[in-house]
């Protein structure tokens, strides 16, 4: 590999905690131009020149192993100075206050907001909602927010994204708010930006062509702040 | 809103995708990972590959295209065939599959679901029933007969209830195969799936009979099912995703486009 194309592959780490298949996430960085290693290391995270935060799984128990690993700091301290950093599902309800998920949990505290249970009920044609939710499902902008310059730009209003979820995050500051999806006769927050730190309930690796955008835009972001 | 899944269904033996009718006289029909991204780009909203491999020594094929599969294809794929262990069921997900496809190896240990969702999480279990209309009886009173063993051997378990015990048990979707339909292509089993799908709070998918889009449209006008598998009409060039999902679009179902 020549010095150009070694610098046009940003490093980025993928966070290991023990929690949900790396594979697909790697999968999606190989194909978006990215060079992914999975790692708990805090020298690697230190190093790369992105994070992603994955996770599917409980939310105790995955603060409690971060905590363990000594990462929630070094998380923190990346994400406020402004290295791009990407989480992913639970790894985007992990950067908000707390989470009622089983008990109450503190999270990394990022955005503000708490973490709720998607609550049953009857959606649209008389149908039950199922819990969990799996599927995909529409984005849209919240009203007066568009997505040009963030991780969700060139993607139509309106794009799929692959959910799997039983807990979705109340933003407390609607202005963090990216992109919103439906859910019976609500919406809740799909995806939140703040500068160069972006998180989305929903998994980018495993929606097809839009979710990888959101992987190639992320490379973006990482080699246009070098 | 959750649009309605079309997932097309790929049986694999040795290495090779097949398609059978009611379970047997199978006829190769191409390479699995050729097949994935084929279904892929026509717009298929997730895949399920079933290892049909009768040896074991032929398992490691089969691994092996769940490897091939996971690098190339960015929508969710479920893996089932063969599944007895909580061993077998971290080789397919550490192999890059999304969730697991769980059916005789759970009739005859039904700890596999509880382990399962334990060790993997519900999201990643999915309790697959092959399921016979029988006569109404004291055992199996809904009518509907689990069977094992792809089709061969009846259970005595009656198809509804053990839907609802899979659920319990921490099963986060259900797939209802019909034995009468499958590779009929006489559309789906609407009391069967309808039934089951308005009992349990994860979502149904239907499988067996599909054979033309109107029949996707009556199974999701009328019951409550989350998604459809598809194999023959797909395999065969009869119809087309992109066509299937238009036709549903047509009649104000949800989908992907």
């Amino acid at each position: 590999m020549s010095a150009v194309e070694k610098a046009s592959r940003p490093r980025v780490a993928i966070v290991n905690f023990g929690m949900g298949n790396l594979f697909s996430v790697r999968q999606a960085c190989l194909r978006a131009g990215l060079e992914p290693s999975i790692t708990s290391k805090k020298a690697e995270l230190l190093e790369a020149d992105g994070v992603i935060l994955p996770g599917v799984g409980a939310f105790g128990r995955a603060m409690e192993t971060l905590r363990e690993q000594g990462l929630v700091s070094v998380l923190k301290d990346l994400a406020a100075a402004g290295r791009p950093f990407m989480g992913i599902c639970l790894g985007l309800q992990l950067l908000f206050d707390e989470s009622i998920e089983f008990g109450r949990h503190e999270g990394m505290a990022i955005f503000a907001g708490q973490v709720v249970r998607l609550e049953p009920g009857i959606g649209p044609a008389g149908r039950p909602l199922k819990i969990p939710e799996i599927g995909w499902k529409p984005l849209r902008p919240p009203s007066g927010r568009g997505w040009d310059g963030s991780l969700l730009e060139g993607l139509p209003e309106g794009a799929h994204m692959y959910f799997v979820h039983s807990f979705h995050a109340l933003a407390a500051k609607s202005e963090s708010v990216l992109a919103i999806t439906p859910f019976g006769d609500m919406n809740y927050c799909a995806a939140v930006q703040q500068g160069r730190l972006f998180a989305c309930q929903f998994h980018p690796e495993r929606s097809g062509p839009v979710g990888l955008k959101v992987y190639e835009n992320f490379r973006k972001m990482i080699l246009s702040g070098r | 809103m959750l649009t309605r899944r079309i997932i097309p269904c790929l049986d694999v033996r040795a290495g090779l995708v097949t398609k059978g009718v009611r379970f047997k006289d199978n006829l190769d029909v191409g390479d699995p990972a050729e097949l994935a991204r084929l279904y892929g780009e026509e717009g298929a909203d997730e895949l399920v590959f079933y290892d049909i491999t009768a040896s074991n020594e032929k398992r490691d094929i089969f691994v092996d295209v769940v490897r091939r599969v996971a690098r190339t294809l960015f929508i969710p794929f479920t893996v089932g065939g063969g599944l007895r262990t909580l061993d077998d069921l971290r080789r397919v997900l550490l192999a890059g599959a999304e969730k697991v496809s769980i059916d005789s190896g759970a009739v005859r240990n039904p700890d596999l679901i509880t382990a399962g969702a334990r060790a993997f999480g519900s999201q990643c279990i999915m309790l697959s029933m092959q399921v016979l209309k029988v006569p109404v009886s004291a055992r199996i009173p809904s009518g509907y007969e689990v069977y094992i063993d792809g089709g061969r051997l009846a259970t005595g378990k009656d198809a509804v209830a053990w839907a609802q015990e899979g659920v319990e048990r921490g099963a986060g979707e259900l797939c209802i195969n019909s034995i009468d339909g499958d590779g009929t292509r006489a559309g789906y089993d609407l009391d069967l799936t309808g039934r089951i799908a308005a009992l349990v709070p994860v979502p149904v998918i239907a499988s067996g009979g599909g054979g033309h889009p109107d029949h996707l449209v009556r199974l999701f006008k009328e019951t409550a099912s989350a998604a459809a598998i598809l194999a023959s009409i797909l395999h065969t060039r009869d119809w087309r995703i992109p066509d299937i999902k238009r036709r549903l679009q047509q009649h104000a179902i949800p989908v992907r486009l």
